[in-house]
């Protein structure tokens, strides 16, 4: 930005002694035309990640004056708060599921997908469609359906399916990956159209060399397929190892992180420190050291790349 | 579209397709089944939802509808939800087809460092400045604004619309904007006249994927408009089901009610949508 304040007073230097029109408009004027958003994203994003960045180093209550403690928030994170490990171990679960379950799923429905053509509009549609709920319609809808005396797990126990007599959100074991369930039912459909686009674009050439080859679907998939799609698959592992630390509305609107904190993750914890307990500075704390491990999930990704491998 | 052969055939061998056919109405019943039970039960009584809650329902109540649009007080929160949706689209539209213009076709000395700038801060996430942004929106008076939530929305949408759109408009062909420049037209007239009217479908699609972020948005939403008569319909239809949770009758009608706009738009431009998304999906 001075760059240009200094280009726009050209009276300042005796060289630039011509300002003309032309530079004017070569240098200016494209920066005028990205001012506006520029501005906009210092105002909301920039600069309160900065002040993150003090408010993390005092003992803020979010109102107020705000006294400098150094690190003692990020100490306590680290060595003495139990909530802040049991959050850090369930987002690590979450990641895991979230690298598994709807990569699976996603893959499954798009080689499925690929090779038929009556229908596959309707299908890709059909099953994209829970992406675009909101997450309050998602959360309340699967809330009652798994609840144990209505919906489809009410219903399962009555005709006497076992394992189904169990509030699968009130109870500390089941619960995170009860969330992480409905979580997946609205997301893996999205990976699915994505998945799908990468195999559209693998020339069908290779299929019919590999059928002719003798390859079974199985080999199709792992020696042609998977090859084929691998950029964008790579991509959505890192997004999710990404996303998984900033995973937020459905376990809030469902649980709040309860019961107990046994769906507590780490953007919960920031939310309740904040607007709850009104511990400003300790929320800010937090909020960074979630940014640094999503910083460090991308750092690996770099360092792979720069050490040639292909992603 | 680069799609393999059709039903069958490679070289001759048929390769069956119904187990594909199998699997995917399993998937199916997976994903829109849940929404059927739902569409079901905002058509029964109390009694009948209690009674056969998976089933087609006995009768069909169409007062749940009536009911719920009036406890879920839709008429206040469908227009709100509206003017949020419409003021940031139009802004990620005007600000970031801006930007995306002097991107693609300015020359814009530094846009490399711009566009770092913005992948950085589009990665950035909310819950690393949420607290700062809320006091300084409290302490500006634009808490419980639209315009400050519109505001955020603006900044948080524009990165991805950005980069859509500058791909969008780097592809046209330079021939117009240089016979333009060579009569005298401005900058912003090219952009007006002729970028944005040959990159509308850019626009279009930047467009519905910013309008439904906005309209289904959360977190945002409960923080920063607290005020009932803001309220988005999301926001109030938190309040409303965690209120109502034991009626599920209602609460299916009021879910309904709520996306079924967002569902008739999405069939209605799914290309777009899905090309929108999943391109912000891979270069966001």
């Amino acid at each position: 930005m001075s760059e240009t304040a200094i280009q726009v007073r050209p009276g300042l230097e005796v060289r630039r002694r011509r300002w003309n029109r032309a530079s004017y408009r070569r240098k200016v004027i494209p920066w005028l035309f990205v001012l506006p958003v520029l501005l906009i994203n210092l105002l909301v994003v920039l600069g309160p990640t900065l002040a993150a960045v003090y408010y993390s180093m005092t003992d803020w209550s979010g109102i107020g004056a705000a006294d400098f403690v150094g690190l003692a928030n990020y100490r306590q994170l680290f060595f003495e708060d139990d909530s802040f490990k049991t959050a850090f171990v369930h987002n690590l679960m979450w990641m895991a599921m979230f690298l598994t379950v709807p990569i699976a799923m996603g893959l499954l429905g798009a080689s499925l997908l690929a090779p038929i053509k009556r229908g596959a509009l309707f299908f890709r549609m059909a099953l994209f469609i829970p992406y675009v709920l909101p997450s309050v319609v998602v959360a309340h809808l699967w809330s009652s359906l798994i609840h144990p005396d209505r919906g489809v797990v009410g219903w399962l126990n009555e005709r006497g399916v076992s394992g189904m007599d169990v509030a699968f959100l009130g109870r500390e074991s089941t619960v995170l990956p009860t969330i992480a369930f409905i979580d997946n039912w609205r997301w893996w459909g999205f990976l699915m159209v994505l998945f799908l686009a990468g195999m559209q674009n693998i020339p069908p050439d290779l299929y019919e060399a590999a059928r002719l080859d003798g390859a079974n679907r199985w080999q199709e998939f792992r020696d042609v397929t998977l090859p084929g799609i691998r950029p964008i698959l790579v991509f959505m592992i890192l997004m999710t190892g990404i996303w998984s630390f900033l995973t937020f509305d459905l376990i809030w609107i469902i649980t709040q992180g309860g019961p107990a904190g046994a769906s507590e993750v780490l953007s919960v914890l920031v939310f309740k420190n904040a607007f709850q307990n009104f511990e400003a500075g300790y929320a800010a704390a937090l909020g960074i050291t979630m940014s640094l491990f999503v910083g460090f999930i991308l750092s690996i990704f770099v360092v792979l790349r720069r050490r040639g491998w292909e992603i | 579209m680069n799609r393999s052969l059709g039903t069958t055939t490679a070289k001759g061998r048929q390769i069956s397709h119904v187990p594909n056919y199998v699997i995917l109405t399993v998937l199916l019943v997976f994903s829109l089944g849940p929404l059927l039970v739902m569409a079901f039960n905002s058509l029964k009584s109390r009694t009948d939802v209690a009674d056969n809650p998976l089933g087609l329902p006995r009768n069909f109540v169409w007062s749940n509808y009536r009911e719920a649009w009036d406890v879920g007080n839709f008429s206040t929160t469908m227009v709100n939800s509206g003017i949020l949706v419409a003021a940031t689209v139009i802004g990620v539209l005007l600000l970031g087809g801006m930007a995306a213009y002097s991107l693609a076709k300015l020359d814009l000395p530094g846009a490399g460092a711009l566009m770092l700038f913005l992948l950085v801060v589009s990665s950035l996430p909310i819950h690393l400045f949420l607290v700062p942004l809320f006091v300084l929106w409290r302490e500006l008076g634009l808490l419980n604004t639209v315009f400050g939530l519109v505001l955020i929305y603006i900044a948080l949408n524009a990165p991805l619309a950005i980069f859509l759109l500058r791909s969008y408009m780097i592809q046209l062909p330079r021939d117009f904007e240089d016979a333009a420049r060579v009569d005298g037209a401005g900058e912003w007239q090219i952009f007006s006249r002729i970028v944005v009217p040959l990159s509308w479908p850019g626009f279009l699609t930047v467009g519905l994927v910013v309008a439904l972020a906005v309209w289904n948005e959360f977190l945002l939403a409960t923080v920063f408009l607290q005020d009932e008569s803001k309220f988005t319909v999301v926001t109030s239809y938190q309040n409303f089901a965690t209120r109502f949770s034991r009626d599920w009758s209602l609460t299916s009608a009021a879910a309904v009610i709520m996306i079924v706009p967002i569902v008739a738009i999405f069939l209605t431009f799914q290309r777009r949508f899905i090309e929108g998304m999943t391109q912000g999906g891979t270069k966001g």
